[in-house]
Protein backbone atom coordinates (compact mmCIF):
# COMPACT_ATOMS: atom_id res chain seq x y z
CA UNK A 1 0.00 0.00 0.00
CA UNK A 2 2.84 2.41 0.67
CA UNK A 3 3.42 3.26 -2.99
CA UNK A 4 -0.27 3.96 -3.45
CA UNK A 5 -0.37 6.04 -0.29
CA UNK A 6 2.57 8.11 -1.53
CA UNK A 7 0.68 8.86 -4.73
CA UNK A 8 -2.49 9.64 -2.77
CA UNK A 9 -0.63 12.05 -0.51
CA UNK A 10 1.11 13.72 -3.43
CA UNK A 11 -2.13 14.40 -5.26
CA UNK A 12 -4.05 15.36 -2.13
CA UNK A 13 -1.46 18.06 -1.40
CA UNK A 14 -2.51 19.83 -4.63
CA UNK A 15 -6.26 19.84 -3.78
CA UNK A 16 -7.76 22.42 -1.43
CA UNK A 17 -9.79 20.99 1.45
CA UNK A 18 -13.15 21.94 -0.07
CA UNK A 19 -12.40 19.73 -3.08
CA UNK A 20 -11.55 16.68 -0.94
CA UNK A 21 -14.41 14.62 -2.35
CA UNK A 22 -13.12 15.24 -5.89
CA UNK A 23 -10.23 12.92 -5.12
CA UNK A 24 -12.45 9.83 -5.29
CA UNK A 25 -12.18 9.34 -9.08
CA UNK A 26 -8.42 10.05 -9.29
CA UNK A 27 -7.75 7.76 -6.32
CA UNK A 28 -9.78 4.91 -7.81
CA UNK A 29 -7.77 5.33 -11.00
CA UNK A 30 -4.43 5.34 -9.16
CA UNK A 31 -5.46 2.22 -7.29
CA UNK A 32 -6.66 0.49 -10.45
CA UNK A 33 -3.38 1.22 -12.25
CA UNK A 34 -1.50 -0.29 -9.31
CA UNK A 35 -3.71 -3.34 -8.60
CA UNK A 36 -5.37 -4.05 -12.01
CA UNK A 37 -8.70 -4.81 -10.38
CA UNK A 38 -10.46 -3.47 -7.34
CA UNK A 39 -12.67 -4.81 -4.57
CA UNK A 40 -14.85 -3.49 -1.81
CA UNK A 41 -11.92 -3.21 0.59
CA UNK A 42 -10.21 -0.80 -1.80
CA UNK A 43 -13.27 1.45 -1.82
CA UNK A 44 -13.38 1.35 1.98
CA UNK A 45 -9.66 2.16 2.10
CA UNK A 46 -10.15 5.26 -0.08
CA UNK A 47 -13.23 6.32 1.89
CA UNK A 48 -11.33 6.02 5.17
CA UNK A 49 -8.35 7.89 3.73
CA UNK A 50 -10.57 10.76 2.55
CA UNK A 51 -12.95 10.58 5.51
CA UNK A 52 -15.96 10.04 3.24
CA UNK A 53 -18.91 7.64 3.59
CA UNK A 54 -17.75 4.18 2.39
CA UNK A 55 -21.01 3.78 0.45
CA UNK A 56 -20.17 6.80 -1.73
CA UNK A 57 -16.89 5.24 -2.89
CA UNK A 58 -18.39 1.75 -3.17
CA UNK A 59 -21.12 3.14 -5.43
CA UNK A 60 -18.59 4.92 -7.59
CA UNK A 61 -16.42 1.80 -7.83
CA UNK A 62 -19.30 -0.38 -8.96
CA UNK A 63 -20.95 2.13 -11.29
CA UNK A 64 -18.07 3.09 -13.63
CA UNK A 65 -17.21 0.40 -16.14
CA UNK A 66 -13.50 1.16 -16.24
CA UNK A 67 -12.95 0.10 -12.62
CA UNK A 68 -12.59 -3.66 -13.09
CA UNK A 69 -13.84 -5.77 -10.24
CA UNK A 70 -12.70 -9.11 -11.65
CA UNK A 71 -9.12 -10.09 -12.41
CA UNK A 72 -8.17 -9.18 -15.97
CA UNK A 73 -5.44 -10.53 -18.21
CA UNK A 74 -2.00 -9.01 -18.66
CA UNK A 75 -3.37 -7.17 -21.68
CA UNK A 76 -6.92 -5.86 -21.89
CA UNK A 77 -8.24 -5.61 -25.43
CA UNK A 78 -11.19 -3.26 -25.84
CA UNK A 79 -12.72 -3.44 -29.26
CA UNK A 80 -15.37 -0.96 -30.32
CA UNK A 81 -18.79 -2.26 -31.37
CA UNK A 82 -20.54 1.06 -31.87
CA UNK A 83 -22.03 2.51 -35.03
CA UNK A 84 -19.06 3.87 -37.01
CA UNK A 85 -16.91 0.83 -36.28
CA UNK A 86 -19.82 -1.51 -37.10
CA UNK A 87 -20.21 0.20 -40.49
CA UNK A 88 -16.52 -0.49 -41.14
CA UNK A 89 -16.48 -4.15 -40.16
CA UNK A 90 -16.27 -4.32 -36.35
CA UNK A 91 -18.39 -7.50 -36.19
CA UNK A 92 -16.05 -9.33 -38.55
CA UNK A 93 -13.02 -8.21 -36.52
CA UNK A 94 -14.63 -9.15 -33.21
CA UNK A 95 -15.25 -12.66 -34.58
CA UNK A 96 -11.68 -12.81 -35.85
CA UNK A 97 -10.04 -11.75 -32.60
CA UNK A 98 -12.39 -13.97 -30.61
CA UNK A 99 -11.45 -17.00 -32.72
CA UNK A 100 -7.78 -16.11 -32.64
CA UNK A 101 -7.68 -15.90 -28.85
CA UNK A 102 -10.13 -18.77 -28.38
CA UNK A 103 -12.30 -16.76 -25.99
CA UNK A 104 -15.63 -14.99 -26.10
CA UNK A 105 -15.94 -11.27 -25.36
CA UNK A 106 -15.82 -10.74 -21.62
CA UNK A 107 -13.48 -13.69 -21.07
CA UNK A 108 -9.77 -14.02 -20.28
CA UNK A 109 -7.45 -16.53 -21.96
CA UNK A 110 -6.54 -19.48 -19.68
CA UNK A 111 -2.88 -18.38 -19.66
CA UNK A 112 -3.99 -15.00 -18.28
CA UNK A 113 -2.45 -13.02 -21.14
CA UNK A 114 -5.53 -11.46 -22.73
CA UNK A 115 -8.94 -10.19 -21.67
CA UNK A 116 -11.30 -9.34 -24.52
CA UNK A 117 -13.91 -6.66 -23.92
CA UNK A 118 -16.46 -5.08 -26.25
CA UNK A 119 -16.76 -1.35 -25.65
CA UNK A 120 -18.84 1.54 -26.93
CA UNK A 121 -17.49 4.45 -28.98
CA UNK A 122 -13.79 5.21 -28.40
CA UNK A 123 -13.96 8.46 -30.43
CA UNK A 124 -12.05 6.85 -33.30
CA UNK A 125 -14.95 7.01 -35.76
CA UNK A 126 -12.93 8.66 -38.53
CA UNK A 127 -10.29 5.95 -38.25
CA UNK A 128 -12.68 3.04 -37.67
CA UNK A 129 -12.58 0.18 -36.93
CA UNK A 130 -10.69 0.73 -33.71
CA UNK A 131 -9.57 -1.01 -30.55
CA UNK A 132 -7.60 -0.12 -27.47
CA UNK A 133 -5.05 -2.50 -25.98
CA UNK A 134 -4.18 -1.43 -22.44
CA UNK A 135 -3.63 2.30 -23.03
CA UNK A 136 -2.77 2.30 -26.73
CA UNK A 137 -5.25 3.01 -29.51
CA UNK A 138 -5.06 0.93 -32.72
CA UNK A 139 -7.09 2.20 -35.64
CA UNK A 140 -8.08 1.39 -39.22
CA UNK A 141 -7.84 -2.26 -38.25
CA UNK A 142 -7.87 -5.26 -40.55
CA UNK A 143 -7.52 -8.94 -39.70
CA UNK A 144 -3.89 -8.66 -40.81
CA UNK A 145 -2.99 -5.71 -38.60
CA UNK A 146 -4.74 -7.30 -35.62
CA UNK A 147 -2.62 -10.45 -36.04
CA UNK A 148 0.52 -8.33 -36.20
CA UNK A 149 -0.39 -6.25 -33.17
CA UNK A 150 -1.15 -9.34 -31.09
CA UNK A 151 2.11 -10.97 -32.18
CA UNK A 152 4.03 -7.89 -31.05
CA UNK A 153 2.69 -8.10 -27.49
CA UNK A 154 4.76 -9.79 -24.80
CA UNK B 1 -12.62 31.15 -48.04
CA UNK B 2 -13.28 31.22 -44.35
CA UNK B 3 -10.51 31.62 -41.81
CA UNK B 4 -9.56 28.71 -39.57
CA UNK B 5 -9.58 28.76 -35.83
CA UNK B 6 -8.19 25.26 -35.37
CA UNK B 7 -6.61 23.99 -38.58
CA UNK B 8 -4.38 27.05 -38.97
CA UNK B 9 -0.98 25.38 -38.56
CA UNK B 10 0.75 22.32 -40.00
CA UNK B 11 0.80 19.41 -37.56
CA UNK B 12 4.41 18.46 -36.84
CA UNK B 13 6.24 16.46 -34.17
CA UNK B 14 6.29 19.46 -31.82
CA UNK B 15 3.42 21.67 -33.00
CA UNK B 16 1.55 20.85 -29.77
CA UNK B 17 4.22 22.37 -27.49
CA UNK B 18 4.02 25.70 -25.68
CA UNK B 19 6.88 27.13 -27.75
CA UNK B 20 5.10 26.31 -31.01
CA UNK B 21 1.77 27.61 -29.70
CA UNK B 22 3.37 30.89 -28.63
CA UNK B 23 5.00 31.23 -32.04
CA UNK B 24 1.50 31.05 -33.53
CA UNK B 25 0.46 33.93 -31.29
CA UNK B 26 -0.66 31.76 -28.39
CA UNK B 27 -1.33 33.29 -24.96
CA UNK B 28 -1.31 36.79 -26.46
CA UNK B 29 -5.09 36.99 -26.06
CA UNK B 30 -4.64 36.11 -22.40
CA UNK B 31 -1.93 38.72 -21.89
CA UNK B 32 -4.05 41.37 -23.60
CA UNK B 33 -7.14 40.44 -21.62
CA UNK B 34 -5.39 40.44 -18.25
CA UNK B 35 -3.72 43.79 -18.97
CA UNK B 36 -6.39 45.74 -20.80
CA UNK B 37 -9.76 44.09 -20.28
CA UNK B 38 -12.11 43.80 -17.34
CA UNK B 39 -13.68 40.35 -16.81
CA UNK B 40 -17.02 41.73 -18.04
CA UNK B 41 -15.33 42.87 -21.28
CA UNK B 42 -14.27 39.29 -22.00
CA UNK B 43 -17.83 38.10 -21.41
CA UNK B 44 -19.23 40.88 -23.60
CA UNK B 45 -16.84 40.00 -26.41
CA UNK B 46 -17.88 36.34 -26.28
CA UNK B 47 -21.54 37.38 -26.10
CA UNK B 48 -21.12 39.69 -29.11
CA UNK B 49 -19.34 36.98 -31.12
CA UNK B 50 -22.49 34.85 -31.03
CA UNK B 51 -20.44 31.76 -30.09
CA UNK B 52 -22.73 28.82 -29.36
CA UNK B 53 -21.86 25.62 -27.52
CA UNK B 54 -20.08 23.05 -29.68
CA UNK B 55 -20.92 19.99 -27.57
CA UNK B 56 -24.42 19.38 -28.86
CA UNK B 57 -27.11 21.70 -27.56
CA UNK B 58 -25.75 24.84 -29.26
CA UNK B 59 -26.66 27.17 -26.39
CA UNK B 60 -25.17 30.69 -26.67
CA UNK B 61 -21.96 30.68 -24.61
CA UNK B 62 -22.10 34.36 -23.65
CA UNK B 63 -25.63 33.96 -22.29
CA UNK B 64 -24.59 30.90 -20.30
CA UNK B 65 -21.79 32.93 -18.75
CA UNK B 66 -24.07 35.90 -18.09
CA UNK B 67 -26.40 33.79 -15.91
CA UNK B 68 -23.64 33.29 -13.35
CA UNK B 69 -23.44 35.54 -10.31
CA UNK B 70 -19.76 36.45 -10.42
CA UNK B 71 -19.93 37.89 -6.92
CA UNK B 72 -20.72 34.47 -5.46
CA UNK B 73 -18.00 33.32 -3.07
CA UNK B 74 -17.09 30.42 -5.36
CA UNK B 75 -17.73 29.90 -9.08
CA UNK B 76 -16.60 26.79 -10.93
CA UNK B 77 -15.78 26.15 -14.56
CA UNK B 78 -15.86 22.59 -15.90
CA UNK B 79 -14.60 21.71 -19.33
CA UNK B 80 -16.62 18.85 -20.72
CA UNK B 81 -14.05 16.61 -22.41
CA UNK B 82 -15.98 13.37 -21.95
CA UNK B 83 -16.20 13.03 -25.72
CA UNK B 84 -18.32 9.93 -26.21
CA UNK B 85 -21.21 10.68 -28.55
CA UNK B 86 -20.86 7.99 -31.22
CA UNK B 87 -19.58 9.60 -34.41
CA UNK B 88 -17.69 12.37 -32.61
CA UNK B 89 -13.90 12.61 -32.55
CA UNK B 90 -13.09 16.32 -32.58
CA UNK B 91 -12.07 17.10 -28.99
CA UNK B 92 -9.47 14.39 -29.24
CA UNK B 93 -7.79 16.34 -32.04
CA UNK B 94 -7.74 19.51 -29.94
CA UNK B 95 -6.04 17.68 -27.06
CA UNK B 96 -3.54 15.94 -29.29
CA UNK B 97 -2.55 18.98 -31.31
CA UNK B 98 -3.65 22.15 -29.56
CA UNK B 99 -4.16 21.57 -25.81
CA UNK B 100 -2.82 25.06 -25.14
CA UNK B 101 -5.65 26.59 -27.11
CA UNK B 102 -8.13 24.95 -24.74
CA UNK B 103 -6.12 25.90 -21.66
CA UNK B 104 -5.86 29.54 -22.79
CA UNK B 105 -9.60 29.56 -23.45
CA UNK B 106 -10.25 28.17 -19.97
CA UNK B 107 -8.07 30.79 -18.30
CA UNK B 108 -9.92 33.51 -20.22
CA UNK B 109 -13.28 32.02 -19.27
CA UNK B 110 -12.17 31.71 -15.65
CA UNK B 111 -11.12 35.36 -15.68
CA UNK B 112 -14.50 36.38 -17.09
CA UNK B 113 -16.41 34.25 -14.59
CA UNK B 114 -14.24 34.88 -11.52
CA UNK B 115 -13.29 31.20 -11.26
CA UNK B 116 -10.49 30.19 -8.91
CA UNK B 117 -10.70 26.43 -9.51
CA UNK B 118 -11.53 24.96 -12.90
CA UNK B 119 -11.74 21.35 -14.00
CA UNK B 120 -11.17 19.44 -17.20
CA UNK B 121 -13.16 16.19 -17.14
CA UNK B 122 -11.51 14.07 -19.82
CA UNK B 123 -12.82 10.65 -20.77
CA UNK B 124 -10.98 7.85 -19.08
CA UNK B 125 -10.06 5.89 -22.19
CA UNK B 126 -8.09 8.73 -23.80
CA UNK B 127 -4.37 8.07 -23.65
CA UNK B 128 -2.42 10.31 -26.06
CA UNK B 129 -4.91 13.18 -25.63
CA UNK B 130 -4.48 12.89 -21.85
CA UNK B 131 -0.70 12.74 -22.01
CA UNK B 132 -0.53 15.72 -24.36
CA UNK B 133 -2.84 17.69 -22.07
CA UNK B 134 -0.74 16.88 -19.02
CA UNK B 135 2.45 17.92 -20.83
CA UNK B 136 0.76 21.20 -21.75
CA UNK B 137 -0.43 21.69 -18.16
CA UNK B 138 3.08 21.41 -16.75
CA UNK B 139 4.40 23.80 -19.42
CA UNK B 140 1.68 26.30 -18.54
CA UNK B 141 2.36 26.19 -14.81
CA UNK B 142 6.08 26.65 -15.44
CA UNK B 143 5.40 29.63 -17.68
CA UNK B 144 3.22 31.25 -15.01
CA UNK B 145 -0.03 31.30 -17.01
CA UNK B 146 -1.73 29.31 -14.25
CA UNK B 147 -1.46 29.43 -10.48
CA UNK B 148 -1.14 32.43 -8.18
CA UNK B 149 -1.15 35.99 -9.53
CA UNK B 150 -1.07 35.15 -13.25
CA UNK B 151 1.32 37.47 -15.13
CA UNK B 152 1.25 39.87 -12.22
CA UNK B 153 -2.43 40.65 -12.78
CA UNK B 154 -3.60 39.65 -9.34
CA UNK B 155 -5.83 37.02 -10.91
CA UNK B 156 -5.22 33.47 -9.69
CA UNK B 157 -6.57 30.29 -11.18
CA UNK B 158 -5.89 26.56 -11.10
CA UNK B 159 -7.06 23.91 -13.53
CA UNK B 160 -7.33 20.31 -12.41
CA UNK B 161 -7.62 17.42 -14.82
CA UNK B 162 -9.87 14.52 -13.94
CA UNK B 163 -10.20 11.28 -15.86
CA UNK B 164 -13.65 9.75 -16.31
CA UNK B 165 -14.57 6.15 -15.61
CA UNK B 166 -16.06 5.11 -18.93
CA UNK B 167 -19.62 6.38 -18.52
CA UNK B 168 -21.32 7.99 -21.54
CA UNK B 169 -23.83 9.79 -19.33
CA UNK B 170 -21.02 11.77 -17.65
CA UNK B 171 -20.99 13.94 -20.77
CA UNK B 172 -24.31 15.32 -19.49
CA UNK B 173 -23.41 18.45 -17.55
CA UNK B 174 -24.94 17.66 -14.18
CA UNK B 175 -23.72 14.07 -14.36
CA UNK B 176 -20.26 15.44 -15.11
CA UNK B 177 -20.04 17.57 -12.00
CA UNK B 178 -21.62 14.87 -9.88
CA UNK B 179 -18.75 12.67 -11.04
CA UNK B 180 -16.23 15.42 -10.25
CA UNK B 181 -17.71 15.48 -6.74
CA UNK B 182 -16.67 11.84 -6.41
CA UNK B 183 -20.05 10.14 -6.81
CA UNK B 184 -21.53 7.79 -9.37
CA UNK B 185 -22.58 10.06 -12.22
CA UNK B 186 -26.34 10.34 -11.76
CA UNK B 187 -27.66 13.44 -13.55
CA UNK B 188 -29.63 15.95 -11.46
CA UNK B 189 -32.98 17.58 -11.96
CA UNK B 190 -33.03 21.09 -13.38
CA UNK B 191 -33.82 23.62 -12.06
CA UNK B 192 -31.69 24.51 -10.25
CA UNK B 193 -29.56 25.06 -13.33
CA UNK B 194 -25.79 24.75 -12.96
CA UNK B 195 -25.35 28.52 -13.36
CA UNK B 196 -27.20 28.82 -10.05
CA UNK B 197 -26.28 25.58 -8.30
CA UNK B 198 -23.82 23.17 -9.87
CA UNK B 199 -20.55 21.68 -8.66
CA UNK B 200 -20.50 21.60 -4.84
CA UNK B 201 -23.75 23.61 -4.98
CA UNK B 202 -21.86 26.65 -6.32
CA UNK B 203 -22.61 28.51 -9.57
CA UNK B 204 -20.99 26.46 -12.35
CA UNK B 205 -20.40 26.75 -16.06
CA UNK B 206 -19.92 23.58 -18.09
CA UNK B 207 -18.55 24.18 -21.58
CA UNK B 208 -17.38 21.80 -24.29
CA UNK B 209 -13.70 21.60 -25.27
CA UNK B 210 -14.23 23.11 -28.72
CA UNK B 211 -16.37 25.93 -27.31
CA UNK B 212 -13.67 27.01 -24.86
CA UNK B 213 -10.91 26.61 -27.45
CA UNK B 214 -12.69 29.22 -29.63
CA UNK B 215 -12.37 31.89 -26.95
CA UNK B 216 -8.69 32.91 -27.46
CA UNK B 217 -9.37 33.48 -31.17
CA UNK B 218 -12.39 35.63 -30.36
CA UNK B 219 -10.42 37.77 -27.91
CA UNK B 220 -7.45 38.05 -30.29
CA UNK B 221 -9.44 38.80 -33.45
CA UNK B 222 -12.58 40.36 -32.08
CA UNK B 223 -16.21 39.34 -31.98
CA UNK B 224 -16.87 40.87 -35.41
CA UNK B 225 -14.30 38.74 -37.20
CA UNK B 226 -15.85 35.66 -35.57
CA UNK B 227 -19.43 36.50 -36.38
CA UNK B 228 -18.40 37.25 -39.97
CA UNK B 229 -17.92 33.50 -40.39
CA UNK B 230 -20.71 30.96 -40.50
CA UNK B 231 -24.35 31.99 -40.55
CA UNK B 232 -25.96 34.96 -38.85
CA UNK B 233 -27.58 32.87 -36.13
CA UNK B 234 -24.84 30.27 -35.90
CA UNK B 235 -21.53 32.04 -36.43
CA UNK B 236 -17.98 30.76 -36.54
CA UNK B 237 -16.43 27.55 -37.72
CA UNK B 238 -17.06 24.04 -36.47
CA UNK B 239 -15.11 20.82 -36.41
CA UNK B 240 -17.01 18.13 -38.30
CA UNK B 241 -15.96 14.51 -37.99
CA UNK B 242 -17.11 12.41 -40.90
CA UNK B 243 -17.21 8.65 -40.44
CA UNK B 244 -18.84 5.62 -41.99
CA UNK B 245 -19.10 4.96 -45.70
CA UNK B 246 -17.20 7.81 -47.31
CA UNK B 247 -14.06 7.48 -49.41
CA UNK B 248 -12.06 9.75 -47.11
CA UNK B 249 -13.35 9.87 -43.54
CA UNK B 250 -11.83 12.44 -41.22
CA UNK B 251 -12.06 15.74 -39.42
CA UNK B 252 -12.84 19.02 -41.22
CA UNK B 253 -13.03 22.58 -39.96
CA UNK B 254 -15.76 24.38 -41.88
CA UNK B 255 -17.81 27.54 -41.51
CA UNK B 256 -21.24 26.80 -40.05
CA UNK B 257 -23.90 26.65 -42.71
CA UNK B 258 -21.64 24.61 -44.99
CA UNK B 259 -23.60 22.38 -47.39
CA UNK B 260 -23.75 18.78 -46.15
CA UNK B 261 -23.69 17.48 -49.71
CA UNK B 262 -20.46 19.32 -50.45
CA UNK B 263 -18.87 17.94 -47.30
CA UNK B 264 -19.74 14.36 -48.23
CA UNK B 265 -19.14 14.45 -51.98
CA UNK B 266 -16.27 16.95 -52.31
CA UNK B 267 -14.37 17.08 -49.03
CA UNK B 268 -14.79 13.40 -48.22
CA UNK B 269 -14.59 12.05 -51.76
CA UNK B 270 -18.16 10.71 -51.98
CA UNK B 271 -19.55 7.38 -50.90
CA UNK B 272 -17.14 4.48 -50.40
CA UNK B 273 -16.69 2.21 -53.42
CA UNK B 274 -18.87 4.50 -55.56
CA UNK B 275 -22.06 3.30 -53.83
CA UNK B 276 -25.26 5.29 -53.46
CA UNK B 277 -26.09 7.12 -50.27
CA UNK B 278 -28.76 5.62 -48.03
CA UNK B 279 -28.83 7.91 -45.00
CA UNK B 280 -26.81 10.36 -42.93
CA UNK B 281 -26.79 10.91 -39.18
CA UNK B 282 -25.73 14.55 -39.04
CA UNK B 283 -24.60 15.25 -35.49
CA UNK B 284 -23.75 12.16 -33.48
CA UNK B 285 -25.81 9.02 -32.95
CA UNK B 286 -28.57 10.74 -30.96
CA UNK B 287 -29.59 13.10 -33.77
CA UNK B 288 -32.43 12.17 -36.15
CA UNK B 289 -31.38 10.65 -39.46
CA UNK B 290 -31.46 12.39 -42.87
CA UNK B 291 -32.46 10.76 -46.16
CA UNK B 292 -30.62 11.36 -49.48
CA UNK B 293 -33.25 13.87 -50.61
CA UNK B 294 -32.62 15.90 -47.42
CA UNK B 295 -28.87 15.83 -48.00
CA UNK B 296 -29.39 17.67 -51.31
CA UNK B 297 -30.33 20.90 -49.53
CA UNK B 298 -29.30 20.55 -45.90
CA UNK B 299 -26.72 22.98 -44.53
CA UNK B 300 -24.69 22.35 -41.42
CA UNK B 301 -26.06 24.90 -38.97
CA UNK B 302 -28.61 24.62 -36.20
CA UNK B 303 -31.39 26.57 -37.92
CA UNK B 304 -31.22 24.78 -41.25
CA UNK B 305 -31.03 21.31 -39.69
CA UNK B 306 -34.00 22.18 -37.46
CA UNK B 307 -36.11 22.56 -40.60
CA UNK B 308 -35.30 18.89 -41.27
CA UNK B 309 -36.29 18.08 -37.68
CA UNK B 310 -32.78 17.11 -36.75
CA UNK B 311 -29.84 18.74 -35.00
CA UNK B 312 -26.25 19.78 -35.55
CA UNK B 313 -25.34 18.03 -32.29
CA UNK B 314 -21.63 17.55 -31.81
CA UNK B 315 -20.79 17.59 -35.53
CA UNK B 316 -20.32 13.84 -35.86
CA UNK B 317 -21.53 13.08 -39.39
CA UNK B 318 -22.12 9.35 -39.90
CA UNK B 319 -22.64 8.32 -43.53
CA UNK B 320 -24.51 5.12 -44.39
CA UNK B 321 -24.34 3.52 -47.83
CA UNK B 322 -27.04 1.67 -49.75
CA UNK B 323 -27.39 -2.02 -48.93
CA UNK B 324 -27.00 -1.58 -45.17
CA UNK B 325 -29.57 -3.23 -42.91
CA UNK B 326 -31.20 -0.47 -40.89
CA UNK B 327 -32.79 -2.97 -38.49
CA UNK B 328 -29.44 -4.34 -37.40
CA UNK B 329 -27.94 -0.84 -37.36
CA UNK B 330 -30.68 0.26 -34.98
CA UNK B 331 -29.82 -2.73 -32.80
CA UNK B 332 -26.25 -1.40 -32.52
CA UNK B 333 -27.65 1.91 -31.25
CA UNK B 334 -30.32 0.47 -28.96
CA UNK B 335 -27.71 -1.82 -27.38
CA UNK B 336 -25.49 1.22 -26.78
CA UNK B 337 -28.19 3.29 -25.08
CA UNK B 338 -29.41 0.36 -23.00
CA UNK B 339 -25.81 -0.19 -21.89
CA UNK B 340 -25.22 3.47 -21.04
CA UNK B 341 -28.53 4.24 -19.32
CA UNK B 342 -27.35 5.15 -15.82
CA UNK B 343 -30.13 3.43 -13.91
CA UNK B 344 -31.58 6.44 -12.11
CA UNK B 345 -34.92 6.96 -13.91
CA UNK B 346 -37.22 4.00 -14.40
CA UNK B 347 -38.55 4.99 -17.86
CA UNK B 348 -35.05 5.15 -19.33
CA UNK B 349 -33.51 2.26 -17.38
CA UNK B 350 -36.34 -0.17 -18.18
CA UNK B 351 -37.42 1.38 -21.47
CA UNK B 352 -34.02 1.41 -23.13
CA UNK B 353 -33.56 -2.25 -22.18
CA UNK B 354 -37.05 -3.20 -23.45
CA UNK B 355 -36.42 -1.44 -26.74
CA UNK B 356 -33.13 -3.28 -27.11
CA UNK B 357 -34.83 -6.59 -26.26
CA UNK B 358 -37.57 -6.06 -28.85
CA UNK B 359 -35.16 -4.94 -31.57
CA UNK B 360 -32.83 -7.84 -30.79
CA UNK B 361 -35.77 -10.23 -31.00
CA UNK B 362 -36.68 -8.84 -34.43
CA UNK B 363 -33.04 -9.22 -35.53
CA UNK B 364 -33.08 -12.84 -34.30
CA UNK B 365 -36.00 -13.47 -36.69
CA UNK B 366 -38.57 -13.74 -33.90
CA UNK B 367 -40.29 -10.41 -34.37
CA UNK B 368 -44.05 -10.33 -34.11
CA UNK B 369 -46.85 -8.12 -35.27
CA UNK B 370 -47.24 -5.17 -32.96
CA UNK B 371 -43.53 -4.94 -32.09
CA UNK B 372 -43.12 -1.61 -33.85
CA UNK B 373 -46.19 -0.24 -32.09
CA UNK B 374 -44.72 -1.41 -28.78
CA UNK B 375 -41.50 0.41 -29.58
CA UNK B 376 -43.40 3.59 -30.35
CA UNK B 377 -45.36 3.28 -27.13
CA UNK B 378 -42.16 2.80 -25.09
CA UNK B 379 -40.50 5.87 -26.59
CA UNK B 380 -43.55 7.93 -25.61
CA UNK B 381 -43.18 6.65 -22.07
CA UNK B 382 -39.54 7.67 -21.95
CA UNK B 383 -39.38 11.01 -23.72
CA UNK B 384 -39.80 13.96 -21.41
CA UNK B 385 -40.10 11.71 -18.37
CA UNK B 386 -36.47 11.44 -17.33
CA UNK B 387 -34.00 13.63 -15.45
CA UNK B 388 -31.56 13.97 -18.35
CA UNK B 389 -31.67 13.76 -22.13
CA UNK B 390 -30.23 10.25 -22.43
CA UNK B 391 -33.73 8.81 -22.51
CA UNK B 392 -34.68 11.10 -25.37
CA UNK B 393 -31.41 10.29 -27.14
CA UNK B 394 -32.21 6.58 -26.85
CA UNK B 395 -35.76 7.07 -28.13
CA UNK B 396 -35.16 9.36 -31.08
CA UNK B 397 -33.18 6.93 -33.25
CA UNK B 398 -35.83 4.24 -32.62
CA UNK B 399 -38.71 6.48 -33.70
CA UNK B 400 -36.71 7.76 -36.62
CA UNK B 401 -35.47 4.46 -37.96
CA UNK B 402 -38.83 2.72 -37.76
CA UNK B 403 -40.62 5.67 -39.35
CA UNK B 404 -38.18 6.36 -42.16
CA UNK B 405 -37.34 2.72 -42.95
CA UNK B 406 -40.70 1.17 -42.08
CA UNK B 407 -40.72 -1.28 -45.00
CA UNK B 408 -37.39 -2.75 -43.89
CA UNK B 409 -38.70 -3.31 -40.39
CA UNK B 410 -42.01 -4.77 -41.63
CA UNK B 411 -40.14 -7.10 -43.99
CA UNK B 412 -37.78 -8.29 -41.24
CA UNK B 413 -40.69 -9.04 -38.90
CA UNK B 414 -42.76 -10.78 -41.57
CA UNK B 415 -40.00 -12.89 -43.10
CA UNK B 416 -37.74 -13.29 -40.09
CA UNK B 417 -34.76 -12.05 -42.06
CA UNK B 418 -33.21 -8.86 -43.37
CA UNK B 419 -34.04 -7.29 -46.73
CA UNK B 420 -30.33 -6.49 -46.98
CA UNK B 421 -28.63 -9.72 -45.85
CA UNK B 422 -28.24 -8.15 -42.41
CA UNK B 423 -25.33 -6.20 -43.76
CA UNK B 424 -23.59 -3.50 -41.67
CA UNK B 425 -20.44 -2.98 -43.73
CA UNK B 426 -20.22 -2.52 -47.49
Amino acid sequence: MSCIEDKFAQLRATYPKELNSSLVMPFLRIMLDEKKHLGESDAVFIATYLDLPPMQVKEALTWYTMFYRQPVGKHVIKICRNIACSLMGAERLIDHISAKLGIKPGETTPDGRFTLLLVECLASCGTAPAMQIDDDYHEQLTEGTIDQILKGLS
Amino acid sequence: MSEKIFFNFPVTADSHTLAAYKKRGGYQALETALKTMQPIDVEKEVMASGLRGRGGAGFPTGSKWSFVNKKAPVVYLCCNADEGEPGTFKDRWIFEHSSHQLIEGMILASYALNVRNAFIYIRGEFDLPYRRLMEAMSEVYQAGYLGENILGSGFSCDIRVMQGGGAYVCGEESSLYTSIEGFKGYPRNKPPFPAVQGLYKAPTVVNNVETLANVPWIIANGAKAFSAMGTEKHPGTKLFGVSGHVAKPGLHELPLGYPLKKLIYEDCGGILNGKQLKAVIPGGSSTPILLPKDVETANLDAECLATFRTMLGSGGVIVISEGICMVRLLQVLSRFYAHESCGQCTPCREGSAWMNDIISRIVAGKGSKGDLESLERITKGIMGNTVCALGDAASMPVINFITKFRTEFDYYIEHGRSMNDGRLEI
